[in-house]
């Protein structure tokens, strides 16, 4: 089991296995994310990366065939327990898709939108205004706020989904391959971004993209097959990334890490 | 070098070729005239309507209108107190009475005068029609026809679909029937069934998409919806009449409401009508529903979850209305469909002869198919002529009604 | 670092969010203390999921009603003794025990060895000599009472399963309820409308599918989707004015009646054509392309491609499409109601008119009608069986569409 420098955790999982069907995809995973830091989740395709990632905000189950056995720890109290209201647990904790999916909105209502819904009271057009300069967007879009989520540029409206997921007030902001859609420019915007916004909120990111993993997380936790033909993915190495990525302690993730598969 | 390998055994000559050839050329001829044949058969139904809906007719007067005009004035031109006169005179003291008790004179305007003196008094009554390529191509041998069978009578070219016979009431003299009554009850039936259905169908829609779970009851629910959906329509007008015409009558009737018809207190009212046409389209709008939800993509609820919106919350403020497209133009064909249906409102009890136009929900009721019907098994020409004009009025109205789906479709598809 | 001391400092009151009432949680929560993440008894969920479920539910309820009402009303058909006025008046007074009298001479015959009733009583017919009748009084429990001259007997109508499958006459006055005649005429009628539709479809799919260019499609799937949507009473007004004159100057006025199932049939064809050759054309299309291009690959002509390898593959949704409109043409009621003829007829001569079941019900329930009668029950019996054939017929195009739907997902 991997460990982290320090005990206190923004949300830790506990012997997270998932199942889809009878088939288990993910295994007894152990990870403790570390609050206000960037987390990058990485691994050959197939391991599982996005299933952990979408386990912490209990996204998994718009699947009707996923289980999950284990524990998801955050705030004090396994989030998977009976009397745990998802849609709290979603709020708290937000989620940016790999294909950038705005609201078929306008931009305005876009970020509104969720913060009303879950019974924000004060100005609104603050709150717009504030999170989309959070999201480094606003000078972009401030005299066009009503025209469709849909007009914008794809790396504009993958920024337009991190303030709409901002603007809830989560803890932890979750993304999956967020910038694997986008071109570089607007890859190294959305990098940028991430760093600003961690000051702020933990950040997990899972992508397959090693060169952003070095650049841009605080710790790295390294995932891959199980090597008992079963085809689970499981948690091999995880660690400060200035360490996984300089002097990695298993060989399996420097294999994957200088190029020898994945 | 010969680049061409010979195939051992395969001994395939020109000659075979070309045969193969041919006769692929010969069945693609036999497909095309196949398809030909649809197009054929539409143009064949629509000429003869058209056909029967056009043409000569000898048309008897039992009064002349010339004899009805007054210092010259031909009646169109008379006052009402005129046209009165000109109908006390010219109808018994009975009938005038009759007149009186279904609606005071004094309350009638003229134009209603006008259509009694027409129908009771002038009582044109066609002899013998011809359809329309007759009419065009024999008039000589009709008009020595007419000569012989019908001296009395005047040949007139009649289209029998004209703006008089869209707002006439029904009548059981073929000549000024109109389809007003049928139009509205129509309309009356069509409104109530859609009232109660499209609510219905699309909250049960948005229930087995997004809530129901993959168990048992639901799919046994699905199933059912399906086979629902391929039920003869009759069926419908069997349960109709079971259940809401009789069972129901305390209610359908109006009575249990103090409002029914003093003429006829049963069941077999607009509203029977209405709900039973409701059931019959309530599998299509479901259906139909449920695939213009299924084409909502599903990253957009993923996006609202994600940000910790129930799914209700999903569902009102970003799957309907991207879905309300597709399930507009849905209950457009739904409508479409349940205007043409006949069969379930004769078996419901659509009225063979009613003259008032529909007042309320409770009153006795006839549509433009089931008239259409009801005309088509008269045996007298004449009802020939004006079923096929109603053919036509039909149709129209179809057709508007479709291009309109089209056109939403268009507009609101380009918008997503 | 001061998140971490927050974070501790929390902890060290944990009673702070117990106490917290659902009004406030939100703000509290906004400003970052331990998140509560109890479940919320989202009351205006559950209510509106509650309401969806019923809605969807209810199509449970269509159904069990028609099963109910069908089921119901052809029990009594079937069950209760159903009596049929026969005109034949008793000649003259007779006492609650004389068990020979005279009847008068007008009216139906009596049968010998049958029930018949007079006011509430049954009698049962031992003999029949002339107009004396020999009979037994009080039977089957029913009081045996003096009634008076002039009063008519009526006869007792028992349809039973077995006359009604088997039975040859429909004439439920006179006590026949044999479902063949009606059920014959519907076969007859779907028949013709089947041989019509299906060769005249399957090509029109073939050639769509598999030749046609983009613009002659542009052209011709609009003009079959209006074929479609011509309402049947159109049709059937088509089928009377148009086809049945048609087979008369062909086939001769004497060989074809003005009401023949020979014209409803065709008509009904013409009807279910657009469906069919819809049904099929997208059963053709699920066909893979790559399977074309395989066969156009080894040289085939664009015919054998057609028919020897797209058709076959296509097999199951064609054949599911077939049995659907079987099904329809079963259903299918104005044109045989306008066309087809108004009486119960046992002929296989398409050109001769008889009623079929849809028709027979039509004609019944559009007249006048007393509730309890005779005619008013049977329609449910003939609608159960209606019912019955064209769910089965539904089933299984349901059954063959999915059984090979897995082929090609």
């Amino acid at each position: 089991m991997a460990n982290s420098a320090n005990g206190n955790y923004a949300i830790k999982a506990e012997n997270l296995s998932i199942y889809y069907g009878n088939f288990r995809a993910v295994r007894e995973v152990d990870l403790g994310i570390e609050p206000k830091k960037i987390t990058a989740i990485i691994g050959p395709s197939g391991c599982g990366k996005s299933t952990v990632l979408r386990a912490f905000n209990r996204m998994n189950e718009l699947i009707p065939s996923v289980r999950t056995e284990g524990q998801v720890i955050f705030g004090g109290r396994n989030i998977y327990e009976r009397d745990v209201d998802p849609v709290e647990v979603r709020r708290r904790i937000g989620m940016v898709f790999q294909k950038p999916n705005p609201f078929p909105k306008s931009i305005f209502e876009n970020v509104a939108w969720g913060a009303r819904v879950n019974g924000f009271k004060g100005n609104m057009d603050e709150l717009v205004q504030s999170t989309l300069k959070n999201a480094a967007l606003w000078d972009e879009v401030h005299d066009k706020l009503d025209q469709s989520g849909t007009s914008l540029s794809g790396g504009q409206q993958q920024r337009l989904c991190i303030a709409r997921a901002i603007a809830v007030k989560p803890d932890i902001i979750l993304m999956d391959e967020p910038c694997s859609a986008l071109d570089p420019i607007a890859t190294l915007r959305i990098e940028e971004l991430m760093r600003d916004l961690a000051k702020e909120y933990t950040i997990i990111i899972v992508t397959h993209n090693m060169q952003q993993a070095a650049r841009v997380s605080d710790l790295t936790a390294f995932f891959t097959l199980s090597e008992d033909g079963k085809r689970a993915g499981m948690l091999m190495e995880y660690g400060e990334s200035k360490q996984i990525f300089t002097r990695p302690e298993k060989k399996i993730t420097e294999d994957y890490i200088t190029g020898r598969f994945g | 070098m010969n680049l061409l390998r010979p195939r051992r055994g395969f001994t395939e000559t020109q000659e075979q070729l070309a045969t193969r050839h041919s006769r692929g050329k010969l069945v693609l001829t036999v497909f095309q005239f196949a398809t030909l044949m649809g197009v054929i058969v539409l143009v064949v139904l629509l000429l003869t309507i058209i056909n029967n809906s056009f043409g000569y007719s000898a048309v008897e007067n039992k009064v002349d209108p010339e004899n009805l005009t007054v210092n010259g004035v031909p009646l169109e031109g008379q006052t009402k107190e005129q046209l009165v006169a000109a109908l006390q005179q010219n109808v018994s003291a009975g009938l005038f009475a009759r007149f009186e008790h279904d609606q005071p004179i004094a309350e009638r305007d003229a134009a209603n005068i006008y259509d009694l003196i027409q129908e009771y008094v002038i009582s044109p009554e066609v002899v013998e029609s011809w359809n329309f390529y007759d009419s065009l191509t024999r008039k000589d041998e009709i008009l020595v026809l007419m000569q012989e069978r019908y001296p009395n009578a005047e040949l007139q070219f009649l289209s029998w679909v004209n703006w008089d016979f869209v707002r006439s009431q029904q009548s059981s003299h073929p000549e000024i029937a109109g389809v007003r009554t049928a139009i509205l009850g129509s309309v009356w039936t069509i409104s109530i069934a859609i009232f109660f259905s499209l609510p219905v169908g699309v909250a049960a829609a948005v229930y087995l998409q997004e809530y129901a779970a993959d168990n048992f009851i639901n799919r046994i629910i699905q199933t059912n919806i399906n086979n629902l959906a391929g039920v003869p329509s009759i069926i419908y007008g069997i349960l109709g009449l079971a259940i809401f015409v009789r069972a129901f009558a305390a209610f359908t009737s109006g009575i249990a409401f103090g409002a029914a018809d003093p003429s006829t207190a049963n069941g077999r009212t607009i509203i029977s009508a209405g709900l039973t046409l409701g059931v019959l389209v309530l599998p299509l709008i479901i259906i139909n529903a449920q695939e213009a939800i299924k084409a909502v993509p599903n990253s957009l609820r993923e996006a609202s979850f994600g940000i910790g919106a129930t799914r209700w919350e999903t569902v009102w403020s970003h799957v309907l209305p991207n879905a309300v497209a597709g399930i507009l133009t849905g209950s457009i064909l739904a409508v479409s469909r349940a205007i043409g249906e006949t069969a379930p409102l004769v078996v419901i009890g659509a009225s063979t002869f009613i003259q008032v136009d529909p007042e309320g929900p409770f009153s006795k009721f006839t549509t433009l198919p089931a008239q259409i019907y009801q005309w088509t098994v008269r045996p007298q020409g004449a009802f020939h002529n004006i079923a096929a004009a109603a053919s036509l009025v039909l149709l129209i109205l179809l057709l508007a009604l479709n291009a309109t789906a089209i056109v939403l479709r268009n507009r609101y598809s380009r918008r997503l | 670092m001061s998140q971490f001391l927050r974070l501790t400092v929390r902890k060290s009151t944990p009673n702070e969010s117990m106490m917290a009432g659902p009004p406030n949680l939100r703000e509290q929560n906004q400003a970052q203390k331990v998140p509560d993440l109890r479940r919320r008894p989202r009351l205006r969920d559950l209510t509106i999921q509650g309401f969806l479920f019923l809605c969807g539910f209810l199509s449970i309820f269509i159904t069990f009603g028609i099963v109910y009402e069908l089921g119901k009303e052809s029990l009594l058909f079937f069950g209760n003794r159903q009596w049929s006025s026969t005109n034949k008046p008793l000649a003259a007074d007779i006492s609650a025990e004389q068990t020979v009298f005279e009847v008068g001479s007008s009216g139906t015959p009596l049968q010998g060895d049958a029930n018949y009733r007079i006011e509430r009583e049954i009698i049962h017919i031992d003999s029949i000599n002339g107009t004396t009748l020999t009979v037994q009084r009080g039977f089957g429990g029913s009081p045996a009472t003096a009634h008076r001259a002039g009063l008519t007997l009526e006869a007792e109508l028992r349809p039973d399963l077995v006359e009604f499958f088997t039975g040859s006459e429909w004439a439920p006055h006179n006590g026949k309820f044999g479902i063949l005649p009606l059920l014959n005429a519907t076969l007859i009628v779907s028949g013709v409308a089947i041989v019509v539709a299906v060769p005249l479809g399957l090509a029109t799919a073939v050639y769509l599918s598999e030749y046609a260019s983009l613009r002659a499609r542009n052209v011709l799937k609009p003009i079959l989707e209006v074929l479609a949507g011509i309402p049947t009473v159109v049709y059937g007004f088509f089928a009377l004015t148009f086809m049945t004159p048609l087979l008369r100057s062909i086939f001769g006025t004497d060989v074809v009646n003005i009401y023949n199932m020979a014209s409803a049939g065709i008509v009904i064809g013409i009807l279910i054509l657009p469906f069919v050759s819809t049904v099929s054309e997208d059963a053709l299309n699920a066909v893979p392309r790559s399977l074309r291009e395989a066969a156009f690959g080894l040289g085939a002509t664009r015919l054998e491609t057609a028919l020897r390898v797209v058709l076959p593959a296509a097999f199951s949704g064609i054949a599911a499409a077939i049995i659907l409109a079987a099904s329809r043409a079963i259903g299918e009621t104005m044109v045989v109601a306008i066309a087809s003829g108004a009486g119960p007829n046992f002929t296989f001569n398409p050109f001769e008119a008889a009623e079929t079941m849809t028709g027979h019900i039509v004609r019944i329930s559009g007249g006048d009608m007393s509730y309890n009668s005779v005619d008013y029950n049977s329609i449910f019996a003939v609608g159960l069986m209606l019912f019955v054939m064209t769910l089965i017929l539904n089933v299984i195009s349901q059954r063959i569409v999915r059984r090979f739907r897995e082929v090609y997902e």
